[in-house]
């Protein structure tokens, strides 16, 4: 079971970088809940987690996406590797706000990055992974949580 | 105080003259490229001058041995030596280096680490152009 508070905490990491980096705020879709291991978008970035909870959160998000996010940065390379040191960025952040709001009790790695060969992440066997759409722009990716 | 090449053979500067500052040097230590572009992009001080950056800790203390530098920001989180055993070999060979953590790491006992290993500021992940400057004046202050 996930709590609204480990949720909240997670969503505010994601929606934080949008609004601080690109001085532009991020919008929420509303969060669903899914069996099967969701579809990835082509940069995910990931932490697991282990301690008092076990299980993943990753930002998965559009090249469109990142590229926009990238422009509104002021930066000016778009390549392959910027695109994963973006969505790695993301996940630092989310892993950041983490460690601050849980302590220790949650043992967090330091983020992974995926992009374009994994088609998606097998969720824990029992695991339900909460989904929340973030909206930004004209573009939307998504935050997963699943955790046991 | 002036610069020892630029006053070379002119003898003293005369009395009452405003002494050009020396550039202030710094290193900047993130394994983001970004963030490492975007630190050196941002800083707005005209006597500040980014002599070095480097992706991890390993790299930041040879650029720092070469270079010595008068400041270094520092990312916690990095691949083969992270920030925390960095800044605090740095400041065993330079007492005097000014170092501003730079980090997502947002929690209380990591800054306490940080400034009892030498730190002198500490900047949260994700920062503004407003902020980054903050922190980098009241470090060089």
């Amino acid at each position: 079971m996930l709590y609204e508070h480990e949720l909240k905490t997670f969503v505010a990491g994601t929606t934080n970088f949008f609004e601080v980096s690109a001085q532009q705020p991020a919008s929420i879709g509303s969060p669903y809940l899914v069996d099967d291991a969701p579809q990835l978008h082509e940069y995910t970035g990931l932490i697991n987690i282990t301690g008092k909870r076990d299980g993943v959160v990753y930002f998965t998000a559009p090249k469109a996406m990142l590229a926009v996010l990238l422009m509104k940065m002021q930066e000016t390379d778009f390549s392959h590797e910027t695109m994963r040191d973006l969505v790695g960025e993301v996940a630092n952040t989310i892993s950041g706000n983490a460690r601050r709001d849980f302590g220790r009790d949650f043992v967090i790695s330091p983020p992974s990055v995926l992009s374009g060969e994994t088609p998606s992440i097998a969720p824990r066997p029992g695991v339900r992974s909460f989904i929340i759409p973030i909206n930004w722009r004209s573009h939307s990716a998504k935050l997963v949580v699943s955790l046991g | 105080m002036w610069g020892a090449s630029a006053n070379k053979g002119r003898g003293a500067p005369p009395a009452g003259a405003a002494a050009p500052r020396a550039p202030i040097k710094m290193l900047i230590v993130d394994d983001s490229n970004i963030v490492r572009r975007r630190i050196e992009r941002s800083q707005q001080f005209d006597n500040l001058v980014v002599i070095g950056s480097a992706a991890n800790g390993v790299e930041a203390l040879e650029i720092f041995a070469k270079t010595d530098p008068d400041v270094v920001t520092m990312d916690l989180t990095m691949p083969m030596m992270d920030g925390i055993e960095c800044i605090g070999r740095m400041v065993a060979k330079r007492p005097s280096v000014r170092i501003l953590v730079i980090s997502a790491l947002a929690d209380k006992a990591t800054a306490v680490e940080a400034m009892e290993r030498g730190a002198n500021g500490f900047l949260n992940k994700p920062f503004t152009d407003r902020q980054l400057n903050e922190a980098i004046e009241e470090l060089i202050r």
